[in-house]
C-alpha cells in the first residue's frame, strides 16, 4: 500500500516554487493552458465518446487497422453470474475494465490461476466472488465518470514484450505518446515500481522514462519528481532502454489522429511480443506529466506544429512521423 | 467573433449592468454600499389636545404635505374613541378626528417618520393665489402706527433693489430694536408675532406672502409649538425666508408642517385646543429607510426582486445568494492554486452547513461522519452489495450518525452540535463513497489530500461567505452576480500556470 508518508508532502514542500517566467521559458504547458488553447480548440466534444469508451476505442480501431488487445467479451448489461463465470471458466490470463473507466480505475489484472482462486501481478489471490463484484461495481458506474451504468470488458491479457521485464516492477510499463493534429510530439514510459503499487501513474511513485522521438531510446527518468538513472527496484540503467519497433509505434500513434479525429490526443501503447505495438487506450485529456518525465516542455512543440501551413496538414502518416522524427529528437531540444 | 473576444464581450457587459445596476441602487434609491450605515429617521409626533364640551367634538388637523427634500417613510395616527378618517380639502390634507359625544381633556395623536434627502425642499412653480389683501390700515389703525409701517416699507424698499432684497431689508429692520418705527408697530401689535407682522407689512407694498408652518428637526425636542416661515412670491417664483434672520432659503433642518393654508388645527365642539409637537431622531439601517421609502414608490427594480418575496423565503434566499461566492472561490482555487477537492462544488455546500453550524463545530462534525461513514463502508464493501444498494446503506448509516451525534451531545450538553442536521446527507454519503473508493484504488495519502483539500476550500469559502461585506453586497445588490457571472468567464480564459504547478514543473527549470 502506498503508505501515507509525511516526508513525501515534506519532500515536496522542500523543493519550493519557481517562478512563472522560467516555466514559460521552458515552454512548459499548464493544465488551464492545455485545457483552453488545446483541448478546447483542437478536440470535438462530440468526438470524445470514441475515446471516452473503450469498448468504442476498439472498435474504431478495428475499423482503422490498428491493433489492439484481444476482447474476450463484453457486457452490455448486468450479467449473471453464471454468463460471467462461463466467459472466465477457460481463461487462464486475461484483464476486466471498465469501458468508461478514468486514470486506470477498476482494472483488475488476472495472471493465473491457484486452484479455485485467481492470482493477481503481486501474487495476491482473489476469488471468484471478488471477480463477480467488480463486475457488477463496475456495472454500477463505481469507476466511470459521473456514476453512469458501465459496460464491462473482458480482454485477453497481452503477452508483453520482454524488453522491458527489467524496468518495470510488478505491472507492465506502457508508452505514452502525445499526438497532436497527427504528429507525435512527446513520448514516455511509464513503469511501475514497488511503491507504486504496481499502478503505472506517476504522480503514485511510478517511473516516467522520457523517450526520445527520434531513436525510441531513454533520454531522462524520473520519480516523484527527482531525476533518476537506474529503476529503483530492479537497479537497470536507464540510458541501455530502447523501444523496439519505434518507428511501427510512432506510426501507430499517429493514425489515431485518423480514427478518433482528435486534434490533442494521448495513445496508451503497449508492445506484444508477437503483435508488436497495441493500442491499450486513447485519451483526449492526456495529462502533462509527460514533460516532467522528458524534461522539456510541451509548448515550443505543439507551436510549431499549430504554425504550419494548412497543405502541412494534410500529409500522411509516414510523412508525419518521418516530420516529428527529424524535428523532435532529444538532441535538438 | 472568436470566442475569446465573445468572452471578453460578454464579461465586460455583465460586469457593467452589474456596476450600474448597483451604482444606481445606491445613488438614486439610497441603498448604502457599506454594511452598518445608519440613517437618521425623525420621529415626529402631533398632540392635539382640547376640552371637550359634552356634545359632538369635531377635530381637524393641517397633514404635512410631501416636502421634497423629506421623505415619509411611514405615519401612525392614535384615535381612541373618536372615528378618524383623512381628507383632502383646498389642496391640504387633512386628518378629521369625530365623535358624537366627547367630555374632559381629549388627546389625539399624529405620528410620522420622515428621513431627510438631498434636494431642493420645494416645489416650484407652486399653484398658490397670488392676490394680495392690502390691509385696511384705516380707522382702526392709530395713524402714527400707520405712518410707521409706510416709512419701514419705504425705507427698506429705498436700500433694495428687487422683492428678495426688499424682504429681506424689511426682515433685518423688524428685528432691530433700535428701529423706533418697529418697536412702535410691535407696541401696537403686541399679541403679534413677527411672522405676522412682516405679513402685514409685505401686504402693505402689495407683496403676495404667506406663512408656512413647520418644525425644526432637533433630537429630543418635547411640547414644540409650530414655528413660522415667510414665503414670498418674488414675480416669478416663491422665496423663503428665515424671519429671525431675513435669509432666504428653508433652513436646512425644517420640516414644513403648512404652507400657505389657514388654520392649523380646527375643533369643533371643544375648547382650549392646542397642538404641540415632539421630535426624536433614531437611527435606523440605511437599507431600512431605502426600503421603505421604494415600497412606497413601488421602484420597478426592487418590487420586482426578492425584496418582494416573503421574509422567509428571503432569509433562504440570502443563504442562495451566498453560493455564487462560494463556486467563484472554488473557481479561483481551482483554476489559480490548482487544489484537488473531492467533488468540484461539494466545498461549496460544505461552506454552508458551516455557515450554519460554525466553523469548528461544522469541522468536527464532517470529520467524524467522514471518519465513522468510511469505516462503516470498509465493512459494507465485504458484503458484495450492488452500487446502488451500498450507497443506500451509507445515506442511511449517516442518517443514523447524524441522529446519534445529535443526541449524545446534546445529553452532554453541547447544543452546538445539533446543527448537524444542516449537512447535506446524500453529499456526504457520496463523498464516503469516493473517499473510500480513493482509498482502496490511490491509497490513504490521496484520501488525505482530497479530503483536506475540499475542507481547505470549504473553509475558504465559508470563510468569504461569512463575510459582512460579502453577505451585505449579495443581499443588497443581486445585481452584483451580474458581474460576478462577468468576471467568473474571464477567469474561464485564464491559460497561465497554477501554483501547484510552479512546484510540479520545478525540475523542467534547473
Amino acid at each position: 500500500m502506498n503508505a501515507f508518508s509525511l516526508s513525501r508532502i515534506g519532500a515536496k514542500l522542500r523543493g519550493g516554487l519557481v517562478s512563472p517566467l522560467a516555466l514559460r521559458r521552458m515552454g512548459v504547458l499548464g493544465m488551464n493552458a492545455r485545457n483552453v488553447n488545446y483541448i478546447a480548440r483542437y478536440n470535438e466534444r462530440r468526438l470524445y465518446p470514441v475515446v471516452d469508451d473503450k469498448l468504442n476505442t476498439k472498435r474504431a480501431a478495428r475499423r482503422a487497422g490498428i491493433a489492439v488487445p484481444e476482447l474476450i467479451a463484453a457486457f452490455e448489461t448486468q450479467p449473471s453470474r453464471s454468463r460471467v463465470m462461463e466467459v472466465i471458466e477457460p481463461l487462464w490470463k486475461f484483464v476486466i475494465k471498465p469501458a468508461r473507466g478514468s486514470g486506470g480505475k477498476g482494472i483488475l489484472v488476472v495472471v493465473g490461476r491457484n486452484g479455485p482462486n485467481y492470482v493477481k501481478p503481486s501474487g495476491a489471490e482473489v476469488t471468484a466472488m471478488d471477480i463477480l463484484r467488480h463486475v457488477s461495481n463496475i456495472h454500477s458506474g463505481l469507476y466511470s465518470l459521473g456514476g453512469k451504468p458501465d459496460r464491462v470488458m473482458i480482454e485477453a491479457l497481452v503477452d508483453f514484450d520482454p524488453v522491458f521485464d527489467n524496468y518495470s516492477f510488478e505491472g507492465v510499463p506502457d508508452i505514452r505518446v502525445i499526438v497532436f493534429r497527427g504528429f507525435p510530439v512527446m513520448a514516455m514510459l511509464r513503469c511501475s515500481t514497488h511503491s507504486s503499487d504496481g499502478k503505472a501513474n506517476l504522480h503514485q511513485g511510478a517511473v516516467g522514462v522520457g523517450i526520445d522521438l527520434a531513436s525510441g531510446k531513454s533520454c531522462h527518468a524520473v520519480q516523484n519528481g527527482l531525476r533518476i538513472n537506474r529503476h529503483p527496484d530492479t537497479e537497470m540503467p536507464f540510458d541501455k532502454l530502447q523501444v523496439p519497433g519505434w518507428r511501427d509505434l510512432l506510426r501507430l500513434a499517429a493514425s489515431c489522429y485518423e480514427m478518433t479525429g482528435l486534434g490533442y490526443l494521448g495513445c496508451d501503447i503497449v508492445l506484444d511480443r508477437r503483435r508488436g505495438p497495441l493500442l491499450l487506450e486513447a485519451n483526449a485529456r492526456p495529462g502533462l506529466a509527460i514533460q516532467i518525465a522528458n524534461g522539456v516542455g510541451l509548448r515550443s512543440r505543439l507551436r510549431l506544429i499549430e504554425k504550419m501551413d494548412i497543405e502541412d496538414l494534410e500529409r500522411n502518416v509516414e510523412e508525419r512521423v518521418a516530420y516529428s522524427v527529424q524535428q523532435f529528437s532529444a538532441a535538438e531540444s | 467573433m472568436s470566442p475569446r473576444a465573445q468572452v471578453y464581450i460578454l464579461a465586460v457587459l455583465f460586469a457593467l449592468m452589474g456596476a450600474g445596476l448597483t451604482i444606481y441602487k445606491n445613488r438614486e434609491l439610497g441603498f448604502p454600499l457599506l454594511p452598518g450605515e445608519y440613517r437618521t429617521v425623525w420621529t415626529i409626533e402631533a398632540k392635539v389636545r382640547f376640552n371637550a364640551d359634552g356634545g359632538p367634538a369635531k377635530a381637524s388637523l393641517t397633514l404635512p404635505r410631501e416636502q421634497r427634500n423629506m421623505e415619509v417613510l411611514g405615519e401612525t395616527f392614535s384615535s381612541s374613541g373618536f372615528g378618524f378618517n383623512i381628507i383632502r380639502a383646498d389642496d391640504e390634507y387633512r386628518a378629521v378626528w369625530s365623535r358624537r359625544e366627547a367630555s374632559g381633556s381629549q388627546s389625539l395623536f399624529y405620528q410620522l417618520d420622515v428621513h431627510q434627502t438631498p434636494g431642493a425642499p420645494l416645489e416650484q412653480p407652486l399653484d398658490l393665489s397670488t392676490e394680495v389683501d392690502k390691509p385696511f390700515l384705516g380707522a382702526r389703525e392709530q395713524e402714527a402706527v400707520r405712518q410707521a409701517i409706510y416709512s419701514m416699507v419705504e425705507s427698506a424698499h429705498e436700500r433694495s433693489s428687487d422683492t428678495k432684497t426688499f424682504t429681506t431689508q424689511l426682515l433685518t429692520a423688524l428685528g432691530d430694536t433700535r428701529n423706533q418705527d418697529r418697536n412702535l408697530i410691535f407696541g401696537y401689535y403686541k399679541d403679534r408675532s413677527l411672522v405676522d407682522v412682516a405679513l402685514l407689512m409685505l401686504s402693505a407694498a402689495e407683496i403676495p406672502a404667506h406663512r408656512i408652518r413647520g418644525l425644526y428637526l432637533e433630537d429630543d425636542r418635547r411640547r414644540l409649538d409650530p414655528e413660522d416661515l415667510l414665503e414670498v412670491y418674488d414675480g416669478k417664483r416663491w422665496v423663503v425666508f428665515e424671519p429671525r434672520t431675513g435669509s432666504p432659503g428653508v433652513p436646512r433642518n425644517f420640516f414644513i408642517w403648512q404652507r400657505g393654508g389657514k388654520s392649523l388645527l380646527d375643533v369643533e365642539g371643544g375648547s382650549d385646543s392646542r397642538v404641540t409637537f415632539s421630535v426624536i431622531a433614531n437611527d435606523v439601517p440605511a437599507r431600512d429607510v431605502a426600503m421603505l421609502s421604494t415600497s412606497n414608490e413601488k421602484e420597478a427594480l426592487v418590487d420586482f426582486s426578492i425584496y418582494s418575496l416573503p421574509i422567509e423565503q428571503q432569509s433562504i434566499f440570502k443563504l442562495i445568494l451566498l453560493v455564487p461566492v462560494g463556486a467563484l472561490v472554488v473557481v479561483l482555487l481551482r483554476v489559480f492554486v490548482g487544489i484537488r477537492t473531492s467533488g468540484t462544488f461539494m466545498p461549496v455546500l460544505l461552506a454552508i452547513a458551516f455557515i450554519e453550524t460554525r466553523l469548528l463545530t461544522g469541522l468536527a462534525i464532517f470529520v467524524l461522519i467522514l471518519v465513522l461513514g468510511l469505516w462503516v463502508r470498509f465493512y459494507l464493501s465485504r458484503l458484495n452489495l450492488l452500487l446502488v444498494a451500498r450507497i443506500a446503506a451509507v445515506v442511511v448509516t449517516v442518517v443514523i450518525l447524524m441522529a446519534a451525534i445529535s443526541v449524545v451531545s446534546y445529553k452532554l450538553g453541547i447544543e452546538q452540535a445539533l446543527t448537524v442536521t444542516f449537512f447535506p446527507m446524500i453529499i456526504l454519503a457520496w463523498t464516503i463513497e469516493r473517499m473510500s473508493i480513493v482509498w482502496e484504488e490511490d491509497g490513504p495519502y490521496e484520501v488525505v489530500v482530497q479530503s483536506g483539500g475540499s475542507l481547505l476550500v470549504a473553509v475558504l469559502a465559508y470563510w468569504v461567505m461569512t463575510n459582512s461585506y460579502i453577505e451585505h453586497w449579495t443581499f443588497n445588490f443581486p445585481e452584483l452576480l451580474l458581474a460576478l457571472l462577468g468576471f467568473i468567464l474571464i477567469v474561464g480564459n485564464y491559460t497561465g500556470y497554477r501554483l501547484g504547478e510552479l512546484m510540479r514543473f520545478r525540475q523542467l527549470v534547473r
